[in-house]
């Protein structure tokens, strides 16, 4: 009876194609929406975290100047004491529960081989750098302590500056002029890809912390001081110990406020996954109203269709029909309407997130929950909207019914 | 062949519309019985009754006062769904206005009696294929109604009507919308289902020549039983 009725159904839909058609746009446009949102927004929301891990996992920096908060960062009166080395060796020496510290100093800078130029971010650091922001070499060798601490010439380059200059070729053992000096290059980096930001990591080249100083900045100033914390231990209880190692270092006194700051990205990690995670949650809810639209949209021609077949239904009750023959017809048609519409809209919204996700180059990830539950929700929908009704329907006057014109 | 036992009775029968000064009787007090087998025509003016009494006669209606009762059983009083299931076991109908479904082939629209008794799809086709042989519509069966003439609309209807093997026919002018020839033929098919099947057919007419098909006719006058008499002379 249940399938008889299913095929009367899907008989009556195919005789009034366009009707159907227009029926379903409602919950096409619905839950083709909430599926796009849903998966573009989790694609971006991969896509914020992959960018994070990026920067490296478990990671604190620590740079110079009070931590942004109420007052600003740094005043005015303040003069920024920069970090130096002494700090990074004390980090070194004390530190307990850290998997690399490395310091690091950059600046945009010319970079020149032949008669090819490139604006890049160098940097000068040391050979911790690489294992820190979890980094790895393509090819080469990275730097010896030796060097690092003579700061001998030499460099590592990312595949931006490799295309630009030796394009697929290998730039082992090439000079290039960084900043009117020359250097080696040593190895190259692997493809990092752009961040979030829309900032191309590859096109760096890092080179000992100490030729950094004396040819490019002028200065024996650091900049930056990563540290990664090992697999046992959190970078929330890495911070503080940093923390009381620099102030005591710095011979900071207790009354006097931090002259650094330290950031942990994976509380910013955390944070930016989960505003994307809310936005996406706001943009389905949004989406999701469309879909309630699409259901009234059934209803509203459903309570069309029983008027239009009144007639039908007062022949369907005279030959014998039950009530409960006609409310189940009903149901059933407006049911599998609305689930014929989730099913198109679902293949329209994963298309349009496809698309999305090639332009945006965020990852495509479609959810395997997300797509069941559009499937139910879309029933549902065609159900609840579908009974009043179908209702009306059944409990019309088989006389009355015959009677209408 | 009017010889079995009582197979419909009115006793007493009102049916009233609306309330106080516009209270109107369309059946005022009806004493009726017809017995199985029979072939009754109903005549009489417009607004008589005729229509009213013949659909309480299908269990399409109920009487608002006194007993209508259909096989011993006190019809009048059950619900929808018990009247749903009697027509549909022991009650075939056919409109003036055929009331076929649109865009419904005659094979399906026989058919749909059928489904509301569980039949299968199989024994359903086949059971329509044989009810449209009898309506004398072989080669028709995947016709439309838009496709097949009014003569052609009524035989399927009539089809339908018969496919359940039903113990009674109930007719509300058949021949209304057809011309004399087409009145006649449906007129002799009802006549050979009477007597070939024993169908029991209960026929509102306006005409007197097809009233003369019927062993009996019954004439109403607002809302009461004129006169019933046997076999009704063409004039
Ligand atoms: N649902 C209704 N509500 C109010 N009055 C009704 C209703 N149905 C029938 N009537 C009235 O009952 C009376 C009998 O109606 P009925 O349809 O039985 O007449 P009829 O004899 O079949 O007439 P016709 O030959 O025109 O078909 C009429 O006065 C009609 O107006
Ligand atoms: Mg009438």
């Amino acid at each position: 009876m249940i399938w008889e009725t299913v095929r009367l159904s899907l008989t009556s839909i195919r005789r009034n194609v366009l009707r159907s058609f227009l029926t379903l746009l409602g919950i096409v446009i619905g839950v083709a929406a909430v599926i796009a949102m849903l998966t573009i927004g989790s694609g971006t929301t991969e896509k914020v975290k992959s960018d994070i891990a990026k920067l490296g996992s478990n990671l604190l920096v620590i740079r110079s100047g009070r931590p942004a908060g109420p007052g600003g960062p740094g005043g005015l009166d303040q003069v920024v004491r920069p970090l130096a080395e002494k700090d990074v060796a004390a980090l070194v020496a004390h530190l307990t529960g850290a998997r690399a510290i490395s310091p690091a100093s950059q600046k945009q800078v010319r970079v020149i081989f032949g008669t090819e130029s490139l604006t890049s971010g160098v940097t000068g650091t040391d050979s911790a750098y690489l294992d820190a922001r979890d980094w790895k070499l393509a090819s080469g060798r990275p730097f010896s302590d030796s060097e690092t601490r003579s700061g001998t010439g030499v460099c590592l380059i990312g595949e931006t500056v490799r295309q630009q200059f030796f394009g697929a070729g290998d730039p082992e053992g090439e000079i290039i002029r960084v900043n009117r000096t020359s250097c080696k290059i040593i190895g190259l980096l692997e493809p990092k890809g752009y961040t979030g930001f829309g900032q191309d990591q590859d096109n760096v080249v890092l080179m000992p912390l100490h030729a950094y100083q004396r040819r490019i900045a002028g200065n024996r100033d650091v900049d930056n001081i990563y540290v990664a914390a090992d697999d046992r231990t959190p970078t929330s209880e890495l911070l503080p110990r940093v923390e009381d190692i620099l102030r005591d270092t710095r011979r900071i006194t207790p009354d006097r406020e931090d002259d650094f700051s330290i950031r942990d990205m994976t509380q910013i990690a955390d944070a930016m996954a989960s505003a994307t995670t809310t936005m996406t949650g706001m943009l389905g809810a949004v989406a999701g109203v469309s879909l309630l639209v699409g259901g009234i949209g059934i209803m509203n021609i459903m309570l069309v269709s029983v008027t239009e077949r009144t007639r039908e239904i007062g022949i369907r009750l005279a030959i014998g029909a039950h009530e409960k023959h006609i409310l189940i017809q009903f149901l059933v048609e407006a049911t599998v309407l609305s689930l014929l519409g989730g099913i198109i809209g679902i293949l329209i919204g994963l298309a349009l997130a496809g698309l999305a996700s090639v332009t945006l180059a965020i990852p495509f990830a479609p959810s395997p929950a997300v797509i069941l539950l559009a499937v139910g929700f879309s029933a549902l929908i065609g159900m609840v909207f579908g009974f009043f009704p179908a209702l009306r329907g059944a409990r019309l006057d088989p006389i009355d019914a015959l009677r209408h014109e | 062949m009017a010889s079995g036992a009582t197979l419909i009775s009115f006793d007493k029968v009102w049916k009233s519309y609306g309330q106080g000064e516009a209270r109107i009787h369309a059946l005022a007090g009806v004493d009726l019985a017809i017995r199985r087998g029979e072939f009754v025509a109903i005549m009489g003016p417009s607004g008589s009754g005729k229509s009213t009494a013949l659909n309480i006669i299908g269990c399409l209606d109920t009487p608002t006062a006194g007993t209508y009762s259909f096989e011993g059983i006190d019809a009048g009083r059950l619900d929808r769904n018990r009247r749903a299931m009697l027509r549909n076991l022991y009650v075939g109908f056919v409109f003036q206005g055929y009331n076929l479904l649109p865009r419904t082939t005659a094979a399906e629209n026989v058919e749909l009696p059928l489904i509301y008794r569980g039949v299968a799809a199989r024994e359903r086709r086949n059971l329509a294929m044989q009810a449209l042989a009898e309506v004398g519509l072989v080669g028709r069966e995947h016709h439309t109604p838009a496709e097949l003439s009014g003569g052609q609309q009524q035989r399927v209807a009539i089809a339908r009507a018969i496919v359940t093997r039903p113990t009674l026919l109930v007719a509300d002018e058949p021949t209304g919308n057809l011309d004399s020839a087409r009145t006649h033929e449906i007129m002799e098919l009802l006549a050979k289902l009477n007597t070939g099947l024993g169908l029991t057919i209960v026929m509102v007419t306006h005409e007197t020549d097809v009233a003369s098909y019927a062993q009996r006719t019954i004439r109403f006058l607002d809302g009461r039983v004129a006169s019933d008499t046997a076999k009704l002379e063409v004039a």
